[in-house]
C-alpha cells in the first residue's frame, strides 16, 4: 500500500495522543490548573493532530461530517466517532481538573476506555481488510494498542508502565511482521485463484492492461526493496523501541526523557510507513505485482 | 427500494440528436451513432443497423470523441519556412496554398506530367483520387495497397475473383471450421469478431495459424504457432494429405475451375503450359457425355477432370493431372515440412484430417435452386463447411502471392468457396482479373492518362515499360521486378525518386501516409533521402506536397501542407467503385458527412482536389467553359458519372419512373436519403443469387441489374493461372518482350502457374546462423497505425511497446526482467524494452506497430513513453534486399506484386542494459500546433 | 447507507466469457465514453498528452499466460470491472454512506455527493474495482450502466450496459441472476460460471465462463483413417481418378 504521509501521521500521532488520555484517565497523573491544562493540550495536539492529519488523506474534507453516520458497519466511522466521544469525555474530566481542580474519576475512567477503543478502532481500520492479509490479523490491534500504551505511558513519564509497555509493543510489532510476512501466500489468493485459470504456477500475467499506471498500482502495489525494508526494520526497532529503554534505564532527566520522546516518536514513523509500504494487497496479483 | 438510498435519474437525457455517419478510426468503416449535446460530439456507439458492424464498436470506434478533440489535429495550410525536417511551419491562407500547389503542378502538366508522383496512404477515396491523377496525366498514382496486402488481393482476384475482408467473407451462419492466418486487426477488424463470437456460441471450432497467439489465435480451439513465411509450405503440405487421400470435391473442381482445362505439355511450343483454346479463344475441356473436346461454358457441358487429348501431334494433359504430379510429390509431405514450418507431423495430419471431416462428413446442404451458366439447374446447395481467412500476415512475405494462391486453391480443392459454410464473396465481387482493367502509363503532356492506372495485367504485353523495356512508372509497379503489381509500390516511390531510379520526379504529393515513420520500410534512411540535397544544394526531391489531418512525423518533410479535415468534419463515400462496405448477402456503399463543422481552417482532401483539378484545367474536373465542375466532394459524390447510370453512390439514383438501386440519373438529394436512412445504402442479394456466384445466373443477372458489370460474365476458378505462364514464357525466350537477362531465372520460378512455396528472400540472402530469428509486427486492436497515441483514451492503453521475445530465446540468451534488448539485422540496429512470451512460435520475436513516436510529433510533450519506449521495428526492415553482389538492386518485395516483405526480416537478439531511450532515438522535431492541455475531464453539460 | 441488504429483488450482473474474449478493449471505451458523458464525474485523464497519463477507468482488460500440463501457452484475455458483490466489503467499510448496494437489483453504486474521497473502499475492494479519480476526487465505479439500463429514452434494445451492446466478440452478458432461467443463469450453470478469489468471501454476482479445452496434440489422431491414401503418386493418381470418375452418374462404365 502507498505509504501516504496523512494516514502515517495520523496513525502515529493519535495513537500517542490516545494512550496519553488513557494514562491522563486513569489518574496516573492528576496534574491540576494550569499544569493540567498543559497536559491535556500536549494530549490534544497529538490526538486532534491526527485526526486532522487523516483529512488530508480526503479529497474532500468538506462532507468529512457524514463520516460519522455509519457507525453500524465502518470501523473508519466507528473511529471517528469514538475518537470524538472520547475527546469530549476526556475535555469534560479536563475541564474539571483545569477549572475546578476536581478529579471525576469515573468520567477518566470511561474517557480512558474511550481512548484505547479508539485506538482499537483505528488499527481495526486496516485489520478488518481481507484485501491485506498482513494487516489483517489479531497481531495488528494488539500492535497498535501496545504502541498507544507505550507512547502514552512514555509521554505520561510512567517509567516503569513505559519499560514494560515499549518492550511489549516490541514484541507485538516483532509477531505482527513474523505472522504479516508469510500472510499473503497464507491467505489462500494467489494469480491463480484471481483468474480461476490454474494453479499459480501454471498462470502469469502478460500485459497490463495499460502501459502506463493508474490509481490501483499508485495505491495499492507499492513495491518496497527487501533489504530498504529490513534496515528499515532495525531502525525502528532501535528508534522506537531499543533507544527509549536504554534512556528510560539510566537516571532519568527530563532532556534523556525528550530524547526518548522522539527517538521512540521516529521509530513509530517508520514502523508505520513498513505497516503501509510493505502490506501487500490482493489486487497486485492481478498485475502480478505479487 | 430501501428509504435510505439516494434517489437517482434512471432515465437521464442521453442525446440531443443522433447524426448517424462511417466511422474512420481505422479502415473497417462501421456504422457508428454519434451522440449529440449543444452541437457538440457527446458520445459514440456502433449503429445497429449498420451491414458491417450490426451496432457493436470497438476501441478505436468509441475513442472517437477524443479523435475529433484531439490537440493534434492541423489548423490552417502551412508552407515550410525552416529546413526539411525541422518542423518549422509558417500558417497561410488557402488561397496562398492552392496557388502554390497551382504554379508547382500546372506547368509540369504541359511537359512531364509523370515528374508528379501522386500517392495516397490510408486513402478511402481510390476511385477519386485515381481519377484525378489520371486527368492530370501522371502515371504515378497508386494507394498504399503495395505495402498492405496486394499479395492477398491479387492472389485472390487472379485466382478466383476476390480474396477476403471488402472481397469475401467467411459463411458465418453456416460454417463448421474456421481456419485463421495472420490477420492484420483493422482489416475486417469488427466483422471478424462478431463472426468469431458467432460461430463459438454455436459450437463451430476456431483454428489459429500464427506465429504469435494473441487476439484471435487466442480464442482459437487449436492454435498452430507456425514459423513466419512458411504458411504456404503447411497450406501445400495440407493440399498434400487431402488430394493424396482423395479428400477434395471432384464435382466441384470439374465444374466450376480450370482443372478441367487442357494444357499444352509440348515442351518446344511457344504455347507449352497454355490452354488449348478454340477459335473463339475459349479454353477447351473434354464434354463427359461425348468424350469430345469442348468450350469450358458450353451448353450442358461437364467437364472431365481426367481425360488428356492428343491434338495435332501436341499432348493435352487437364489442369488437374499437374496438380497431382506436383503435390503429391513427398516433398509436401508433413513429415518433410515439419521442422520448417515448426509444426509437427502429427498436427499437420490432424488439422487436415479435420478439414477432411468438416468438408465431408459434415456437408451443409441448402433445399434451395439454382442455375448455372451451363443452364444445368441444381435441386440443392451444397457446402463445404470450412472457411478461411488471411490478410498481412500470409501476404507480407516475398512468397506471398503464391501463399495466397496456395490458401485460395486449399479452399477450392475442397469446394468451399462460394458454397454453403465456406467463404462468400461480397458484391460487386466475384469479379475475375479479366474484368478488372488492365494498367495504362501512357503519357501526353497536357492530357489526361491513357486510362486508369492499376489494374490485372495478362501477360507481358500489358506490362508498364517504356519503348526502351525500362519501368514507366516512379514505383516500378508494372514492371520485370514485379509484373503483377496491381496496387502499384507505394514503398519503392520515395527511394527511387531519391535515387532518379528509373528517373528523377518534381513534385511528390502525398496524401494521408507517414513515409517519414511507420509506413516506410528503412525509416532513418527515408528521412534522408526526403531531406538530402543535391550538389546545387537543392532538394533531391524538389517538391513535397502533404494532405494530412494530424501532426504526424511526415508533416515536418513537405513544403506544402494542406489540412484535412477529422473523421466527423467531412462528406466521404465508400462506393461500389472503390473498397465497397458489402455483405456477402447485400451490396452496400455508404457516406461520411459533417456531423460537425471544422472549427479551423482546414478542408477535406477531396473537395480541395476539386478546387485544384479545377485550377490546373483537369478535364474531369472542369466544365466545358473552364468553370469548376464539383464545387466540393459532397458535389463530385451526387453528380459524377463513372460509366453510363453509373456514380459513386448506388443507392436513390434516379430512374425513369422515380428512385431506383444501383443504376440511374444523379439525385440531387441522394446524400440526405443516405443521412436519413442512417449513412448507408444496401440491396439484399436475392436467396437464390446467394451462392455459387461467379456460376449462378440469378446472381450474375443480379449484378448487371444493379450495374456491378453490363453483361452476365461467369467464370470458373483459375486454379492453374495463364497469365503467370504468360511470363514464364517470356522469361523462357518466348515472345517479343522479354524480362532483361538478371530477372529471367527469377520470373521462371515465382511465376509458377501452381501454387509453389519458396524460402523468403531475406533469409536465402542473409547467413541465418547470424540472424536466426524472426521479428514481426501486429496491429493492437486498440489502435490503428500512427493515428491512436494522440489519443487521450487508446495512449493509456498501449503507450509503448516491448518487444516480446519466446521463452526459448530468453533463457538461451540470459534475458531477465527489466532487460532490453539489443535487435540486429542486415539492415539495422535498435535497443529496445524486452519481454519474455511463451504462447509465441520458439523462433519469433513480436512487438506492436506504429507505438513509437517521434518527439515533437502527434502533439504529444517530450519524454512520453511513446517516444522514449516505444519503438519501430521499421529501423530494421530496407526497402532493399542485402546485396547480392550482382551490383542490382533488389527490392525487398514479392517478385510477382511488389508486395512489401515486412515479415521477412530476420534478426538476431541479445540483451543489453537500458538505455536512456529506445535507440535509435531521432532528435525532436518542432511541433506544428499548439502545446496539449494537460488534463482532460470530458463533459459536454456543464 | 452501507449496511448491506438482506437480499435484493433482483441480482443484475454481468457474465464474461473468457472463451470468447478477444482482448480488443472496446469495452473499455466505450465504458469510459458512457461513464465520462453521464453519471456522476467525468472519468478524468491527467497528464494526458504526456508522459505519465494516467486515467480513471471502471473496467479493464488484463490478459494472462496460462501453461496448460501439456499442449502450448495459452493467451487469455481477461476483462475486470465491479462484480457487484453480495457480500460487498467496499459497501460497509464505507464510513459516510456514499457506497451502498442497491436492494431493488444489487447494483453497488457510489453516491458522489455523499463521498469524502478517503478510498477506503477501493482498499476493501480485492478486485481492483474501484478507482478515486484524481480531478473530481470521488470514488468511481461500474454502475452496470444504471443510467443505461432503466432509461426509457434509449430502446429497450439498448437497454444494457454500454460494455455489453458494444463488444464485439458477444463475450459479455448481461441479466438477472436471481432467475434461473436468465441468459446468465443458463450461461453460468452450462459453462461452469466462476468466481473470482472466492475465498476472499465476496460472493461476486458477475460470473467468469472458464477458456474451453483448447489445443489437440496431434499425437492420437482419430481421425487418421480419413488420410488413407488412394494413390502415393500422380500415376497412381490419375487411375484412381479414372476409377472415381467412371463410378459418377454418367460415367463410363
Amino acid at each position: 500500500m502507498h505509504p501516504a504521509k496523512s494516514v502515517i501521521i495520523f496513525t502515529t500521532l493519535s495513537g500517542i495522543g490516545f494512550g496519553m488520555l488513557f494514562f491522563i484517565g486513569l489518574g496516573m497523573i492528576v496534574p491540576e490548573g494550569l499544569m493540567a491544562f498543559i497536559w491535556f493540550a500536549i494530549a490534544y495536539l497529538f490526538a486532534v493532530g491526527g485526526l486532522i492529519a487523516s483529512t488530508f488523506h480526503l479529497k474532500h474534507p468538506e462532507r468529512a461530517l457524514r463520516a460519522f453516520t455509519q457507525w453500524k458497519t465502518s470501523w473508519l466511522s466507528r473511529e471517528g466517532v469514538l475518537s470524538v466521544v472520547a475527546l469530549l469525555v476526556m475535555a469534560a474530566y479536563g475541564a474539571g481538573l483545569v477549572f475546578l481542580n476536581t478529579r471525576w474519576a469515573y468520567v477518566g475512567y470511561i474517557g480512558a476506555a474511550l481512548s484505547v477503543l479508539t485506538v482499537f478502532a483505528t488499527s481495526m481500520i486496516y485489520a478488518q481488510l481481507k484485501t491485506v492479509p498482513r494487516w489483517r490479523d489479531f497481531s495488528t490491534p494488539l500492535m497498535f494498542l501496545g504502541y498507544a500504551g507505550a507512547g502514552g505511558s512514555l509521554m505520561t513519564g510512567q517509567v516503569d508502565y513505559a519499560l514494560a509497555l515499549l518492550a511489549l509493543a516490541g514484541l507485538l510489532q516483532l509477531l505482527n511482521w513474523m505472522r504479516g510476512d508469510g500472510a499473503l501466500g497464507k491467505s489462500g489468493s494467489d494469480i491463480g485463484t484471481a483468474t480461476g485459470l490454474g494453479t499459480a504456477a501454471q498462470v502469469r500475467a502478460f500485459e497490463p492492461p495499460h502501459t502506463g499506471t493508474n490509481y490501483l498500482l499508485k495505491e495499492m502495489v507499492y513495491v518496497v526493496g527487501r533489504k530498504h525494508a529490513g534496515r528499515l526494520r532495525i531502525l525502528s526497532l532501535l528508534m522506537g523501541i531499543g533507544l527509549p529503554i536504554l534512556l528510560l534505564l539510566v537516571p532519568f532527566g527530563h532532556m534523556l526523557a525528550a530524547l526518548a520522546i522522539v527517538s521512540h516518536i521516529v521509530g513509530v514513523f517508520a514502523s508505520r510507513w513498513l505497516f503501509f509500504a510493505q502490506a501487500e494487497h490482493v489486487v497486485g496479483l492481478y498485475y502480478g505485482k505479487r | 427500494m430501501s428509504l435510505d438510498e439516494p434517489k437517482i435519474d434512471l432515465s437521464p437525457k442521453v442525446s440531443d440528436e443522433i447524426r448517424k455517419t462511417t466511422c474512420y478510426m481505422c479502415a473497417c468503416r462501421c456504422g457508428i451513432n454519434v451522440h449529440m449535446k449543444d452541437g457538440k460530439v457527446a458520445y459514440i456507439e456502433g449503429n445497429r443497423d449498420h451491414p458491417v458492424n450490426r451496432g457493436v464498436l470497438c476501441a478505436k470506434g468509441s475513442a472517437g470523441i477524443m479523435q475529433v478533440n484531439a490537440p493534434s489535429r492541423l489548423r490552417a495550410p502551412m508552407k515550410r519556412v525552416g529546413p526539411r525536417g525541422s518542423g518549422e511551419f509558417e500558417e497561410i491562407s488557402w488561397d496562398e496554398a492552392l496557388q502554390i500547389a497551382t504554379d508547382w503542378l500546372a506547368p509540369l502538366r504541359e511537359t512531364a506530367p509523370e515528374k508528379l508522383a501522386f500517392f495516397t496512404g490510408r486513402d478511402q477515396s481510390q476511385s477519386f483520387t485515381s481519377l484525378w491523377a489520371q486527368s492530370y496525366g501522371t502515371p504515378n498514382y497508386a494507394a498504399h495497397g503495395g505495402f498492405c496486402s496486394v499479395n492477398m488481393a491479387a492472389g485472390g482476384i487472379y485466382t478466383m475473383g476476390g480474396a477476403f475482408w471488402e472481397f469475401g467473407q467467411p459463411d458465418w451462419d453456416h460454417t463448421k471450421m474456421f481456419v485463421l492466418f495472420g490477420v492484420a486487426e483493422d482489416h475486417d477488424s469488427n466483422p471478424i469478431k462478431i463472426g468469431i463470437g458467432q460461430i463459438k456460441k454455436r459450437g463451430a471450432k476456431v483454428v489459429g495459424v500464427n506465429p504469435i497467439r494473441t487476439g484471435y489465435n487466442a480464442v482459437a480451439d487449436d492454435w498452430y504457432g507456425i514459423t513466419p513465411g512458411t504458411d504456404g509450405l503447411l497450406i501445400l503440405s495440407l493440399i498434400h494429405c487431402l488430394m493424396k487421400a482423395g479428400k477434395f470435391d471432384l464435382d466441384y473442381l470439374a465444374q466450376f475451375t480450370n482443372a478441367a482445362c487442357l494444357v499444352n505439355e509440348d515442351p518446344g511450343s511457344p504455347e507449352n503450359g497454355l490452354l488449348l483454346k478454340d477459335k473463339d479463344g475459349k479454353p477447351q475441356v473434354i464434354d463427359r457425355r461425348t468424350g469430345k473436346r469442348a468450350p469450358w461454358d458450353g451448353e450442358g457441358v461437364e467437364p472431365d477432370l481426367s481425360a488428356s487429348y492428343r491434338y495435332k501431334g501436341v499432348t493435352y494433359r487437364p489442369v488437374f493431372h499437374l496438380m497431382a504430379d506436383k503435390y503429391l510429390d513427398e516433398s509436401y509431405a508433413p513429415e518433410a515440412v515439419a521442422e520448417r514450418t515448426g509444426i509437427s507431423a502429427g498436427r499437420i495430419r490432424q488439422l487436415a484430417a479435420e478439414i477432411a471431416k468438416v468438408a465431408f462428413e459434415e456437408p451443409v446442404v441448402l433445399d434451395r435452386e439454382w442455375t448455372d451458366f451451363r443452364g444445368k439447374t441444381h435441386k440443392t446447395m451444397v457446402g463445404r463447411p470450412v472457411s478461411f481467412h488471411a490478410m498481412r500476415g500470409i501476404s507480407a512475405h516475398s512468397n506471398g502471392f503464391q501463399t495466397a494462391r496456395a490458401l485460395h486453391t486449399l479452399q477450392i480443392l475442397i469446394g468451399a468457396v462460394e458454397t454453403p459454410g465456406g467463404m462468400r464473396f461480397k458484391p460487386p465481387y466475384p469479379k475475375p482479373a479479366t474484368a478488372h482493367p488492365k494498367p495504362h502509363c501512357k503519357i501526353t503532356p497536357g492530357k489526361p492518362l491513357d486510362g486508369p492506372h492499376l489494374g490485372y495485367p495478362h501477360g507481358p504485353a500489358d506490362l508498364c515499360l517504356t519503348a526502351d523495356g525500362k519501368p514507366a512508372r516512379i514505383d516500378k509497379a508494372f514492371s520485370w521486378e514485379n509484373p503483377m503489381s496491381a496496387h502499384g509500390l507505394m514503398h519503392m516511390v520515395i527511394a527511387n525518386a531519391h535515387a532518379g531510379d528509373p528517373y528523377k520526379i518534381d513534385t511528390l504529393f502525398l496524401y494521408m501516409a507517414n513515409m517519414a515513420w511507420n509506413s516506410s520500410m528503412n525509416t532513418t534512411g527515408t528521412m534522408n533521402m526526403l531531406t538530402d540535397k543535391d550538389e546545387n544544394g537543392e532538394y533531391v526531391i524538389p517538391r513535397i506536397i502533404y494532405s494530412d489531418a494530424y501532426s504526424s512525423e511526415m508533416v515536418a518533410y513537405a513544403d506544402l501542407i494542406l489540412p484535412d479535415t477529422t473523421y466527423l468534419e467531412r462528406h466521404d463515400c465508400i462506393s461500389l467503385l472503390d473498397r465497397p462496405i458489402c455483405e456477402a448477402d447485400a451490396a452496400a456503399d455508404a457516406i461520411r458527412w459533417p456531423v460537425i463543422e471544422p472549427d479551423r481552417d482546414v478542408r477535406g482532401f477531396q473537395s480541395v482536389l476539386c478546387e485544384l483539378g479545377a485550377k490546373l484545367g483537369l478535364p474531369a474536373f472542369v466544365n466545358e467553359d473552364g468553370s469548376q465542375k464539383y464545387a466540393d466532394y459532397a458535389d463530385y459524390i451526387t453528380n459524377h458519372i463513372r460509366r453510363p447510370g453509373i456514380g459513386p453512390l448506388s443507392g436513390w439514383r434516379m430512374g425513369d419512373n422515380g428512385l431506383q438501386d444501383g443504376r440511374g440519373a444523379p439525385n440531387e438529394a441522394q446524400l440526405d436519403a443516405y443521412i436519413k436512412n442512417g449513412g448507408f445504402w444496401m440491396a439484399h442479394v436475392p436467396d437464390e443469387a446467394a451462392y455459387y456466384k461467379p456460376f449462378n445466373t440469378a446472381y450474375q443477372d443480379w449484378a448487371v441489374k444493379l450495374g456491378f458489370y453490363d453483361a452476365p460474365q461467369p467464370y470458373i476458378f483459375q486454379l492453374y493461372s495463364e497469365p503467370m505462364r504468360r511470363f514464364q514464357l517470356a522469361a523462357m525466350g518466348h515472345g517479343d518482350r522479354q524480362p532483361p537477362e538478371h530477372l529471367r531465372e527469377r520470373i521462371l520460378k515465382a511465376m509458377d502457374p501452381l501454387p509453389i512455396w519458396y524460402a523468403p528472400f531475406e533469409e536465402s540472402l542473409v547467413d541465418t546462423e547470424a540472424y536466426p530469428f524472426h521479428a514481426l509486427t501486429q496491429r493492437p486492436m486498440a489502435m490503428y497505425h500512427s493515428w491512436g497515441s494522440q489519443n487521450a483514451w487508446l495512449r493509456q492503453l498501449h503507450g509503448m511497446n516491448p518487444l516480446y521475445i519466446p521463452t526459448e530465446i530468453w533463457k538461451k540468451r540470459g534475458f531477465k526482467p527489466g532487460d532490453w534488448a539489443k535487435v540486429t539485422s542486415a539492415h539495422g540496429e535498435i535497443t529496445v524494452p524486452a519481454m519474455e512470451m511463451q504462447a509465441l512460435n520458439s523462433k519469433t520475436a513480436w512487438t506492436w506497430n506504429a507505438i513509437g513516436k517521434r518527439q515533437g510529433a502527434w502533439a504529444l510533450e517530450d519524454e512520453t513513453p511513446e517516444s522514449s519506449k516505444g519503438f519501430l521495428l521499421n529501423h530494421l526492415i530496407s526497402e532493399l534486399l542485402p546485396p547480392r553482389g550482382d551490383g542490382m538492386r533488389w527490392a525487398n518485395s514479392d517478385p510477382v506484386t511488389g508486395q512489401a516483405a515486412w515479415f521477412d526480416l530476420r534478426v538476431d537478439i541479445n540483451r543489453a542494459d537500458a538505455p536512456k531511450a529506445s535507440q535509435p532515438h531521432h532528435p525532436p522535431i518542432k511541433s506544428p500546433v499548439p502545446q496539449a492541455p494537460k488534463n482532460l475531464a470530458w463533459k459536454t453539460k456543464s | 447507507m452501507t449496511q448491506l441488504p438482506q437480499s435484493t429483488d433482483r441480482k443484475l450482473g454481468l457474465v464474461i466469457d473468457l472463451d470468447t474474449c478477444v482482448g480488443c478493449h472496446a469495452c473499455v471505451i466505450s465504458c469510459k465514453g458512457w461513464n465520462t458523458e453521464n453519471y456522476g464525474a467525468a472519468l478524468s485523464d491527467t497528464d494526458a498528452y504526456g508522459p505519465n497519463v494516467s486515467g480513471t477507468f471502471l473496467n479493464r482488460v488484463h490478459s494472462y499466460e496460462v501453461k496448460p500440463e501439456t499442449g502450448p501457452a495459452q493467451l487469455i484475455h481477461f476483462p475486470k470491472s465491479c462484480l457487484h458483490c453480495e457480500d460487498a466489503p467496499c459497501v460497509t467499510v464505507c464510513p459516510t454512506g456514499a457506497s451502498y448496494k442497491r436492494t431493488a437489483d444489487g447494483i453497488v453504486l457510489v453516491n458522489e455527493d455523499a463521498c469524502i474521497g478517503c478510498g477506503l473502499c477501493a482498499w476493501a475492494c480485492p478486485y481492483g474495482a474501484r478507482e478515486l479519480d484524481a480531478t473530481a476526487g470521488v470514488m468511481k465505479k461500474c454502475t452496470l450502466c444504471i443510467d443505461r439500463i432503466y432509461n426509457e429514452n434509449l430502446p429497450e434494445e439498448d437497454q444494457i450496459p454500454a460494455c455489453v451492446r458494444t463488444c464485439p466478440a458477444g463475450a459479455r452478458h448481461f441479466g438477472d441472476f436471481a432467475d434461473p432461467n436468465s441468459n446468465v443463469s443458463k450461461l453460468t450453470a452450462e459453462r461452469g460460471g466462476m468466481d473470482l478469489l472466492p475465498e476472499q468471501g465476496t460472493r461476486p454476482t458477475n460470473k467468469y465462463l472458464p477458456p474451453r479445452p483448447k489445443d489437440c496434440s496431434g499425437e492420437i489422431n482419430t481421425l487418421a483413417p480419413l488420410l488413407e491414401p488412394v494413390a502415393i503418386d500422380g500415376k497412381g493418381f490419375v487411375g484412381w481418378l479414372d476409377k472415381m470418375l467412371s463410378a459418377l452418374p454418367g460415367g463410363n462404365t
